[in-house]
């Protein structure tokens, strides 16, 4: 139960992320318990190599933890194969990178649509449902372009709308701002407000505050482990870019 | 020196950091020269043996058959089949008569210096056990002839009721000293096993002429299944018949040997102007029972060479999937190098530098196998005596064969090499990944496909030249394979007769020599499929990793580059189908080949495919196994 008292759609219980061992282990999430609530958005926050992305990757299901639970929408993942974690990847769960790793291949559609594709949609519901996402994130009219052709904020927004092809039930982003100059990364935080408004469950983690002053709440990471909690009104005071001091 | 210094350090730490690869190289031109070694050296391995048997057993300089009364051939047209016109007995004995003058023409002929018989011969049906085979008895004085004068194996010479086989016959027949054997029924016991200069062994003593009245086709027995005894002249008097009247040999000695077949042409053209002179003989010189002989060891150059050209293609390919793959790797110390002021002629050589060198350590490999293995294939077989001696390997065959190890290298390496040292030192720094090409076609297609599909359509997209350079290889293997399949059609329909029992020595060698090509040839294949499917998993690394972070599953991705690999391999393996029908032919010297039966093929090229699948389903599955979050976050940094 989190903090509202609903069910939580995230919830980690004493997770461990261990490397190496003895004299050389390191523990990149250490007994870490969170809640993350049906359209909240929460920023984790520190320095890097704090264990940020290693708590992202484990909460997806990219990675598995050395130790702790782990329950998305109330069903225990941290014991799930990895046909099971991939399925669970494929429904419930959209990433956004900091590198945006999209297919360099495929065009900005060609790219949105994939997930549906894996998922099994048909072709023609899966380009119907691209297209859409691609004109909810203000892309429309570069479709078919590759990413090479796409600046590094609309390649960032073709990696939100990919995220959201299957309706996932949480978005993992990962430094989604940190290859970004402040006017992409403003434009990625209108979007984030925009699927925060919507109801969107969002995990961003990120070393920019003013990315973290956009979130319900803020958790700071160091070594591992979180060392504070902070509840936020950013993400739902409406005028983010002047919170996230962005905009002049 | 310094530079030299800074290569051989590069050179020797790639090679420390991926044995595996580098041996699995050094196998894959290795197994490809030796099979060229082997090749090279056979070329006239035959002549020593031939000219030692020659020398042991007074061999002829020509050789005069004479047949029965019926002066066609088995063969010619018009003939009546064997045993099917009964001669008078007038007929027979003016058919001798004839013969005895012209071969009093001959032995008084300008040149002759020496001869034995008239021989009185017999065609007849052996049978040894179950094992039937035709045999041409030579009926022989208990003395020794002045010419030809078989050097005998084992046992002793002809006696009454005894017979002598030739070597190779008796080891096709199974028969041992002391076994019975039938001769048109009459029984007689072998007494000795011997070598003649004066015929060529079988399996082709028909080869270039064979003028008795032969019993070919009924139960089965072929011209191949013709061997050479020699008995006493009553023995092969009392095998005559009406049916089967008595043939001669005369053994001619000349003084200048060398001019046999000036002789033959000289007295060849006067008998066939005589047409009165129905006795005219076949006369066959030492120098074409010699190339004959060779055909043993010409069989096997024949599948040899061939075969080592597709070894050599094969290897070509493994090396350039390898190269390629590994370029992209190394691009970041093309930069470094070009940094601290390497030439890009300086960085080409330091690219290619281990390969040439795997290359030179291949082909010295590949001589010494090829030198050592030689022998064991150019036994001059039971019908001669004495050894080939040391196959000849002779510095203009070394030099080829380390060309070729060295051009294999070159060919595959080069052009990536060059292209990595042209690559600006920045943009090498950055090291950045070679991008993907687009396919668009092939993409939208994928669209409409199970996920695997999806994939491996994407893939194929990716990288189309690893599509092309893959199905080539394929290619190159469906039709060695093809090939082979191929000769045992063919030897199948033409070569064996059914039934008989009886086991054709040069297709037993031809046989093994195609099996080890086989092998050499699926392990190279096999190679190339798991460094192809390698290169394939490194280059989509990425993207593979994005797509299982999107919700695509370990076995999707896994099966995703497999099906890339059986997409790229099934137009090699319907190339290789006509190619593998093709170059038997040509390897056939333009004779009748058996297309293989359609089953055949089929199950060859389904068994390749599934081969391919399994080979690229190792290293797929180790690529897929690999952590997501690791790889992306390599990717970013």
């Amino acid at each position: 139960m989190n903090e509202d008292g609903g069910a939580p759609v995230l919830r980690a219980q004493g997770l461990r992320k261990q490397f190496g061992s003895s004299d050389t282990l390191v523990r990149a999430v250490d007994d870490v318990s969170l809640a993350v609530a049906e359209g909240e958005t929460l920023a984790v926050m520190g320095p890097s190599g704090c264990g940020k992305s290693t708590l992202l990757h484990l909460l997806g299901g990219l990675d598995r933890p050395s130790g702790g639970e782990l329950y998305l929408a109330g069903q225990r993942i941290d014991q799930l194969s990895e046909r099971g974690l991939a399925r669970l990847r494929r429904r419930a769960v959209g990433f956004v990178f900091q590198a945006f790793h999209l297919m360099d291949e495929l065009t900005a559609v060609e790219n949105v649509e994939l997930p549906a594709l894996l998922a099994g949609a048909a072709p023609r519901a899966a380009r119907r449902r691209a297209a859409g996402l691609l004109e909810q994130v203000g892309l429309a009219d570069r479709a078919g372009f590759l990413p090479s052709a796409l600046s590094g904020g609309q390649r960032q927004r073709v990696a939100v709308a990919r995220a959201l092809a299957n309706d996932p039930l949480v978005i993992l982003a990962d430094e989604p701002a940190g290859n970004l100059d402040s006017e992409a990364t403003l434009d990625v935080l209108r979007l984030f407000d925009t699927l925060h408004t919507a109801g969107q469950t969002l995990v961003v983690v990120t070393h920019d505050s003013r990315i973290a002053a956009t979130a319900d709440r803020l958790i700071t990471m160091r070594d591992g482990a979180f060392v504070d909690e902070t509840r936020l009104t950013g993400g739902s005071g409406g005028s983010l870019g002047a919170l996230a001091g962005l905009e002049g | 020196m310094g530079r030299t210094l800074l290569i051989g350090r590069l050179t020797a730490r790639d090679l420390r950091r991926r044995p595996t690869q580098a041996a699995l190289l050094l196998l894959a031109i290795t197994a490809a020269t030796a099979v060229l070694t082997l090749g090279l050296v056979l070329h006239g391995v035959t002549n020593h043996p031939y000219q030692q048997t020659r020398g042991a057993t007074r061999g002829p300089d020509v050789v005069a058959q004479f047949s029965g009364p019926v002066t066609p051939g088995p063969f010619g047209p018009g003939s009546p089949p064997p045993g099917q016109v009964k001669y008078s007995p007038q007929a027979i004995a003016a058919n001798a008569r004839r013969v005895r003058i012209v071969a009093s023409e001959l032995i008084h002929a300008a040149g002759v210096t020496g001869h034995s018989g008239l021989y009185p011969v017999a065609s007849a049906v052996a049978q040894a056990g179950r094992r039937l085979a035709a045999v041409v008895a030579e009926g022989r004085d208990q003395t020794a002839a002045a010419v030809d004068q078989p050097k005998l194996a084992s046992g002793h010479w002809v006696s009454a009721g005894g017979i002598v086989l030739e070597r190779t016959y008796a080891d096709a027949l199974r028969v041992r000293l002391g076994d019975r054997i039938t001769l048109n029924g009459r029984p007689f016991r072998v007494v000795g096993t011997a070598v003649t200069a004066a015929s060529v062994p079988m399996p082709n003593m028909c080869y270039s002429s064979c003028d008795y009245g032969l019993p070919f086709g009924p139960r089965g027995i072929s011209p191949r299944h013709l061997g050479l005894a020699w008995i006493t002249r009553a023995g092969a008097q009392a095998l005559a018949t009406p049916s089967d009247p008595l043939g001669y040999v005369l053994n001619l000695k000349l003084s200048d040997p060398a001019r046999a077949q000036a002789f033959v042409n000289r007295y060849g053209h006067q008998f066939a102007q005589n047409p009165a002179t129905s006795a005219a003989p076949s006369l066959t010189t030492w120098q074409d029972i010699r190339n004959v002989d060779g055909l043993l060891i010409r069989d096997e150059t024949a599948v040899l060479s061939p075969g080592a050209w597709v070894a050599s293609l094969l290897a070509i390919g493994t090396l350039a999937v390898l190269a390629g793959g590994r370029m992209s790797e190394r691009i970041r110390r093309v930069g470094l190098l070009k940094a601290v002021g390497a030439t890009p002629g300086l960085v080409t050589l330091a690219l290619m530098a281990e390969n040439l060198i795997l290359a030179l350590a291949a082909a010295s490999a590949g001589l010494a196998i090829g030198r050592l293995a030689a022998p064991l294939i150019t036994s001059p077989g039971a019908g001669l005596v004495g050894a080939p001696g040391a196959p000849s390997l002779t510095l203009p065959i070394a030099g080829l064969v380390v060309g070729v190890a060295l051009a294999v290298a070159m060919a595959a390496t080069l052009w990536p090499a060059i292209r990595a040292a042209r690559t600006s030192t920045v943009s090498a720094l950055a090291a950045p990944v070679r991008r993907p090409r687009r396919r668009a076609g092939l993409i939208r297609l994928s669209r409409h496909v199970p996920v695997p599909l999806l994939f491996g359509l994407r893939l194929v997209a990716r990288r189309p030249r690893r599509a092309l350079l893959s199905a080539a290889c394929i290619a190159i293997t469906m039709t060695g394979v093809v090939a082979v399949l191929a000769f045992h059609a063919t030897a199948d329909e033409k070569l064996y007769g059914g039934g008989t029992g009886i086991t054709d020595p040069v297709m037993a060698r031809d046989t093994q020599m195609l099996l080890v090509l086989t092998v050499v040839l699926l392990a190279l294949s096999g190679i190339n499929a798991v460094f192809t499917a390698w290169a394939t998993v490194l280059d989509a690394r990425q993207a593979a990793a994005v797509a299982r972070a999107l919700g695509a599953s370990p076995e999707q991705v896994t099966a995703g580059v497999v099906a890339a690999q059986v997409l790229s391999a099934i137009p090699g393996v319907l190339a290789g189908i006509p190619l593998g029908i093709a170059l038997f032919s040509v390897a056939n010297s333009g004779s009748i080949t058996t297309v293989p039966p359609a089953w055949w093929l089929v199950l060859t090229a389904f068994g390749t495919l599934l081969a391919v699948a399994a080979l690229t389903a190792i290293p797929a599955s180790i690529g897929a196994r690999q952590p997501v979050a690791g790889i992306l976050q390599s990717e970013t940094a």
